[in-house]
């Protein structure tokens, strides 16, 4: 963990620790030393997304905490039933399987990008596109099952009225990020297909050089997806 | 660790393209941990564990998780201290918040129980 790598490959002699986190944020020009602007600015903006979630999740917890209806319990609210008995939180448990593994293919991409393997990692993005699709399908699965037993944000047939709100608008708001990470993959992992980081091809965009960072940068907001979910998955599902 | 370092390639006559190089070995334990991780945190609903037992096993997993995930998939392990600490610290500052509303819905509930009674 001490060895630190240039952004251009060079030896980094720049010291550790905290000695380090104090030469680098006084530092001429830059702070992040090994992190190019394109993925600093990508953690921000996750940092600033973290906020969003914990606000949602703060909300979350005001409303169940002050409630004097009893909150509905999600093991039997989520239960499928199958093959004639009820089995709790089924599909959510599939559900974060599928998320899981879908960050495993992403790690992956990002492994066989830095290897130049232009074929493997436009097919394990592909794929990893694919779960998270998947993950979006049975989630849509889930909210239309909850609204056909008569879940509302103003309402449910099984204990307190703000279950349906915090509901819909903290998966809804993870499922809008998944649906986003969809299209955000197709589109590098086109690029990947393509050769736009063999050639160095400049962006649409931003007119820079196309690098496999943009893949591990990619993979960030994609890890970052999953990473919501298991706190989603951890307070809302499961406590 | 050797592997962590990360190597340069370079392409003949091009630029240096350098990146995060892991064995894929890494990963898939990562992968593997992170499943067996899910299944325990299932399993404490399934089994039915109920209050701070429960509790706690759903904040051990889930850290677990979270720090899995942080670490080794989006390669925060690698990054240097200046980078980890202004994206990992700020949101410690998301608890302080967590402690504000606690007292706010304890007042809240205090409130709705001494004017409505158990009722709404």
């Amino acid at each position: 963990m001490a060895q630190t790598i240039g952004t251009h490959g060079e030896p980094d002699l720049r010291p550790a620790g905290l000695r380090g986190v104090a030469a680098d944020f006084a530092s001429d020009q830059r702070a992040f030393k090994t992190a190019s602007w394109g993925k600093a600015m990508m953690w921000i903006f996750l940092l600033s997304d973290t906020f969003v979630f914990g606000c949602f999740l703060i909300a979350y917890m005001t409303a169940r905490m002050s409630t004097p209806v009893a909150w509905p319990n999600p093991s039997e609210v989520f239960a499928l039933h199958i093959g004639g008995q009820d089995v709790p939180l089924i599909l959510i448990a599939i559900m974060t399987f599928v998320l899981i593994s879908s960050s495993g293919t992403m790690a992956m991409a990002v492994n066989f990008g830095y290897r130049r393997d232009r074929r493997t990692t436009a097919i394990l993005m592909l794929l990893t596109a694919l779960l998270g699709a998947c993950f979006v399908g049975m989630q849509a699965f889930e909210w239309t099952k909850l609204i056909t037993e008569g879940v509302r944000p103003w309402g449910n047939p099984w204990g307190a009225a703000q279950f349906g709100s915090t509901f819909f608008m903290i998966t809804g708001f993870h499922g809008t990020h998944v649906t986003i990470g969809v299209i955000f993959l197709l589109i590098v992992a086109r690029k990947v297909w393509r050769g736009d980081f063999d050639q160095e091809r400049r962006g649409f965009f931003t007119s820079r050089r196309g690098r496999y960072e943009a893949v591990e940068i990619m993979g960030l907001y994609w890890h970052f997806v999953d990473l919501v979910w298991v706190f989603i998955f951890a307070f809302f599902y499961l406590w | 660790m050797n592997e962590t370092a990360a190597h340069a390639h370079i392409q003949s006559g091009q630029r240096l393209q350098t990146g995060q190089q892991h064995p894929i070995r890494l990963y898939l334990l990562v992968w593997g941990m992170l499943f067996v991780l899910s299944a325990f945190s299932y399993m404490v609903d399934y089994l039915g564990f109920q209050g701070y037992l429960r509790w706690t096993l759903i904040l051990l997993f889930m850290m677990l998780k979270a720090g899995l995930i942080v670490a080794v998939f989006m390669h925060m392990a690698w990054e240097r201290l200046a980078l980890v600490y202004a994206i990992l610290l700020p949101p410690l500052l998301v608890l302080v918040f967590v402690a504000l509303m606690v007292s706010e819905a304890d007042y809240t509930i205090f409130t709705r129980l001494a004017f409505f009674g158990t009722g709404p």
